[in-house]
């Protein structure tokens, strides 16, 4: 198989077929609400909807999100090549209708019908000095895309300083805020320090951890575990409808920053979060 | 579980509570961004005769079209419904709308244009798309496809038991709006 049809079938996978770990992480929710309640009854819904899009290979949500794409790859690769098979395979998975035309002009307010255009899709380059070429993948839904924002410590209206007990106050307050609209239960990304741009761009990588994955840092894996037991408490609940599950995960990390500023970037996933990987070594593709 | 079916009298509006959980079939109206914009500053005619006493759903789906040209929805869950905030009371007042289907709940205008011309915010559930697709029938007619792009057209399409709940009622009452208030006390206390 050639390039662009391994990345065809990473983006059929993605859009299609939930990641065994968020699919287990949103049934233990279900198990958890309330019998007749409207969260029970929308997570199973939701657990409905998971088997059927996997079953017969159709998007589990219509908003296929934007297209992000993190590549990489070995010394002495060209870059071109990727953006090339990344470019083709995002046409042929919106003809196939495994993704949505999602790119719009912003000033003619033309779809570009194909998903492709200035910065559509985005790939993050980065060469590594590993013996195999690694290309993750993740769709982000404008709706819950709309619930990610960032904060610039110290807040006098949050009255959150400049340390953890700050960046706890901002992600209650993201999730506060979001209510139902991202399409709760969501996936929380946050990311501390660096520049207005560097500060999101983490908070959105941390998306692509395994549910469960602590943060290596004991510190930071523990305000991780009760910022999430704290969210939950606010009852939003899935879909808004109120319950115990308003959050699945809460996935934190830090980077060193200006001495004059310090942001906390959330990065809003849906429960529908849709991120593959697939690694190329010696010709040879396997996916995760 | 309620059944409903277009065309909706505004009989069997109000008797909607917020909470209920309701299968409705019929004809709907996919209108998003775009159209929103368009039905408020332009007020075109050609949409009028599906939208009286039938219903606006806030969706940008996946669509397929066959060897015979015929189209189809491959997922269809619904969008976010705030952003249609500014326009939905308008439009619902102008084309005679009996119930709007979204995501998210919408604010305090929308409530009060629900009331005031006897319709119903009805959630669906955000992100089953392959679920709500399997819901629709037929999809009738399709208007400003080439303007606007396959999620932002107005799709007309026939669904059988589609699942939604009553979020907002023609009453004024507001499930979104409850929960807010009810989150707003914990959120208080945790950020003391």
């Amino acid at each position: 198989m050639d390039l662009k049809s391994q990345i065809l079938e990473m983006i059929r996978l993605s859009s299609t077929n939930l990641s065994t770990d968020v699919e287990e992480a949103i049934k233990a929710a279900a198990s958890n609400e309330e019998e007749g309640s409207p969260a029970k009854n929308a997570l199973n819904t939701i657990i409905e909807n998971i088997a059927l899009a996997r079953s017969q290979s159709t998007p589990i949500c219509q908003d296929t999100g934007a297209l992000i794409f993190y590549v990489d790859y070995k010394a002495g690769e060209h870059e071109k090549v990727y953006i090339d098979a990344i470019g083709e395979a995002v046409k042929e998975a919106t003809a196939k209708q495994y993704l949505r035309p999602n790119a719009v002009d912003p000033i003619t307010g033309k779809n570009s019908g194909n998903n492709t255009g200035t910065n559509a899709p985005y790939i993050h380059f980065h060469q590594w000095d590993k013996d195999y070429t690694r290309i993750r993948f993740m769709q982000k839904g404008g709706g819950c895309e709309n619930c990610g924002t960032q904060y610039r410590l110290p807040d006098i209206t949050l009255g959150a300083g400049r340390d953890l007990k700050g960046v706890r106050k901002c992600i209650i307050d993201a999730i506060y805020n979001a209510q139902g609209q991202g399409c709760a239960p969501g996936i929380i990304g946050v990311g501390i320090g660096g520049d207005r741009a560097l500060s999101h761009i983490l908070a959105k990588e941390q998306l692509f951890r395994k549910m469960g994955e602590r943060h290596m840092d004991p510190e930071i894996a523990a305000l991780e575990e009760n910022v999430l037991k704290d969210i939950n408490k606010l009852g939003i609940g899935p879909m808004g409808f109120g319950g115990k599950t308003t959050a699945l995960e809460v996935f934190i990390g830090y980077q060193h920053r200006h001495p004059a500023t310090f942001y906390v970037s959330i990065a809003y996933m849906c429960w529908a979060n849709r991120r593959k990987s697939m690694t190329i070594k010696n010709g040879e593709v396997t996916y995760a | 579980m309620l059944k409903i079916t277009t065309p909706l009298s505004e009989e069997t509006i109000k008797s909607l509570k917020v909470g209920d959980s309701v299968l409705l079939s019929g004809r709907i109206v996919t209108a998003r961004d775009a159209a929103h914009k368009l039905m408020v500053e332009e007020k075109p005619d050609f949409i009028r005769e599906y939208l009286k006493d039938a219903v606006i759903y806030h969706c940008g789906p996946v669509v397929k079209q066959d060897s015979k040209g015929e189209w189809s929805f491959v997922s269809a869950g619904p969008t976010t419904s705030s952003r249609e905030e500014p326009y939905q009371s308008t439009v619902i007042g102008e084309y005679g709308v009996r119930a709007v289907i979204g995501k998210g709940g919408m604010g305090p205008k929308t409530l009060a244009g629900l009331k005031e011309h006897g319709a119903v915010y009805l959630h669906a559930i955000g992100g089953s798309g392959s679920v709500t697709a399997s819901r629709v029938k037929k999809v009738e007619k399709v208007f400003m496809m080439e303007e606007f792009g396959t999620p932002e057209a107005f799709w007309v399409i026939d669904v059988e038991d589609f699942p939604v709940i009553v979020t907002m009622d023609a009453h004024g009452n507001s499930l979104h709006a409850n929960i807010l208030e009810q989150s707003e006390k914990v959120y208080k206390d945790l950020i003391k």
